[in-house]
């Protein structure tokens, strides 16, 4: 088996899994947000049970519209408060949490081998540390609330092996959207997305949760990555206890479905162009393009790392006048250290702008929306037609070099080219 | 629910995100009513007005891709989609859709085989389309039994209500 099948068939009480199989599994740990978990508490009430099946298995995170944008955000985050208060559920509120996605490892409710379910379609990230973890709806959520079981189909396997080392600013980012562009957006359908290989073993859990919060938009139910050495090292002293990590290793006889071999040696930056996350090409073939906004942050790419690369670029230098240039920590924990690092003074000396820990932009929420044919390149996850604001904007996707470098110039630039000139 | 279905067609095209489906700034909408004036709205801003009387919302590859937000599944059927049949669905959106009660049929070819304005009768139990319009007839997949059941309940709460009351 699969470590994808393995953890299935531990949840469900099978000692075999075969793909298609259709299997009612334990949920070990269930998220939702100020966005779906609304929804999920209406429709658990209409249920009839009183009380979440484990208390100690849910977890209330307001990131998306917060602060409270609206009065209508507010009051979706006082029912939050409320649902979380009368049943005894881990809320991360305002300043105490972050990015969902960020908040939930660091905070120790992400275990390896675990069956972790979201009111999120980019709780796929979890598989960083080996844990099957997928994005379901609200109505969803409140039956897991209820009953502390899913129905899931087990998944055919997609091995994607990595190897080679990365150049200079090329990094995680750019071979995600280098697989996507190869897989295309529905490349990977309700399949699991294997990372694997020397590249991924010598990885950041950074780095991997990049590749794993990006698998569900090449359509994937999961992306996951063997926990080792690594993911030890980020766990201990969050998590009560680890597994033994012996039990979540694919087997060699393990079938997958097929293999994609990429190799980083060579990559170049990669980008998204509008509106398809599989419209992807190297930075230095894009042409001219003038950007009106650059954001830096999301679940995908606002982790510490991601902020030291970005400030990297940006020391010394100034955003370009006519640019928004918006840093967004992906959690109170990663804003403390980055100011901590300095990185907020160089962000800050440049004419960047540091926002609160949240979602910001990426939804087209609040902070930063786009105007009718603005551009903005993003370190987020979708270019969809309306995805930050206007329908009539663009949206580029790269990484936190590219984005940096972007803004320094007033145009989409390869982060390699900036540094040649300076 | 009513598992056979006549109505006229509205299709798109391959990739329909959640977002186009009901874009983010909405989210805070609680009124599914509310959503459902949105519906769609990114692509035709008439689809709301169109799909008033019920319709059937043929898609093209990977419909619903993206965000997980059950507003957009709820959007359309406030507007008055009943069923959307597409060449494949997005996994979250399939799920969702049966979770609220919206029918959601897989048919590999549908696009090529209905235009707008067509009459489509689809008795999703039996897997079976037939475009009444130009006489294309197609057999899927049947859903398995406990998801009709599902929409048969009008959704997963219905449904959960029945089968924990039983016990």
């Amino acid at each position: 088996m699969n470590i994808t099948e393995k953890i299935l068939a531990k949840a469900s009480g099978k000692k075999s899994m075969h793909p298609g199989e259709i299997v009612d599994a334990n949920v070990d740990m269930i998220m939702v947000h100020d966005l779906t978990g609304p929804l999920a508490v209406e429709a658990f009430k209409k249920i009839g049970v009183q009380k979440v099946w484990n208390n100690q298995k849910a977890v209330v995170i307001l990131d998306h519209q917060v602060p409270a944008e609206s009065v209508k955000a507010a009051e979706l985050h006082k029912m939050m408060r409320e649902f979380a208060k009368e049943q005894k559920l881990s809320i991360y509120d305002v300043g105490r949490g972050g990015i969902c996605h960020q908040v939930m490892p660091e905070k120790g409710h992400v275990v390896p081998g675990a069956v972790i379910v979201g009111a999120d379609s980019h709780t796929c990230t979890y598989g960083a540390f080996g844990a099957f973890a997928t994005g379901i709806g609200s109505t969803e959520a409140a039956a897991v609330f209820a009953t502390g079981k899913i129905w899931l189909k087990v998944p055919e396997a997609i091995k994607i092996n990595v190897v080679g080392e990365f150049q200079k600013y090329v990094t995680s980012k750019d071979l995600i959207l280098s697989i996507i562009g190869r897989m295309g957006v529905d490349g990977a359908t309700y399949k699991t997305t294997e990372f694997s290989g020397p590249t991924i073993k010598g990885m950041s859990i950074a780095g991997r949760m990049t590749l794993c919060n990006m698998a569900v938009e090449m359509g994937a139910k999961n992306g996951i990555i063997e926990p080792d050495e690594t993911t030890r090292k980020f766990l201990e002293g969050r998590v009560k206890a680890l597994p033994n990590f012996e039990s979540l290793k694919s087997d060699k006889d393990a079938v997958y479905e097929r293999t994609e071999e990429f190799d980083v040696a060579k990559m170049e930056p990669q980008i998204a162009c509008p509106s398809s996350v599989d419209n992807v090409k190297p930075v230095s073939e894009v042409g001219n393009v003038p950007i009106e906004q650059a954001f830096i942050g999301s679940c995908t790419k606002g982790r510490i790392e991601d902020l030291r690369l970005a400030a990297q670029v940006l020391k010394g230098k100034h955003v370009k006048d006519g640019v928004r240039a918006l840093v967004i920590p992906a959690s109170q924990e990663v804003y403390s250290q980055a100011l901590k690092e300095g990185l907020m003074e160089i962000f800050t000396d440049s004419g960047a702008i540091v926002c609160g820990s949240a979602c910001g932009p990426c939804l087209g929420g609040h902070i930063g929306l786009l105007a009718a044919d603005e551009a903005c390149v993003s370190t987020s996850n979708r270019n969809f037609i309306g995805r930050m604001g206007s329908t009539k904007a663009s949206v580029y996707l790269a990484s936190p070099a590219t984005v940096a470098a972007s803004a320094v110039k007033g145009k989409i630039t390869d982060p390699r080219k900036l540094e040649a000139k300076a | 629910m009513n598992m056979k279905i006549k109505a006229h067609a509205i299709k798109f095209g391959n990739n329909i995100d959640t977002d186009v489906i009901l874009p983010g700034k909405y989210l805070t909408l609680v009124d599914s009513c509310e959503l459902a004036k949105h519906a769609l709205e990114s692509l035709d801003t008439s689809f709301p007005k169109k799909a008033e009387k019920g319709v059937i919302v043929v898609g093209g590859r990977n419909f619903g891709c993206g965000s997980s937000r059950e507003q957009a599944p709820l959007a359309l059927k406030y507007a008055g989609v009943k069923c959307v049949v597409a060449e494949s669905f997005a996994r979250i959106f399939f799920r969702n859709s049966i979770n609220i009660g919206l029918p959601v049929i897989e048919c590999p070819g549908i696009s090529a085989a209905v235009e707008t304005g067509d009459e489509l009768a689809v008795d999703v139990e039996a897997g079976k389309i037939e475009n009444t319009s130009n006489g294309k007839k197609f057999q899927v997949e049947k859903l398995p039994p406990f998801i009709i059941e599902i929409l048969a309940d009008g959704g997963l709460i219905e449904n959960l209500r029945k089968r924990l009351n039983k016990k």
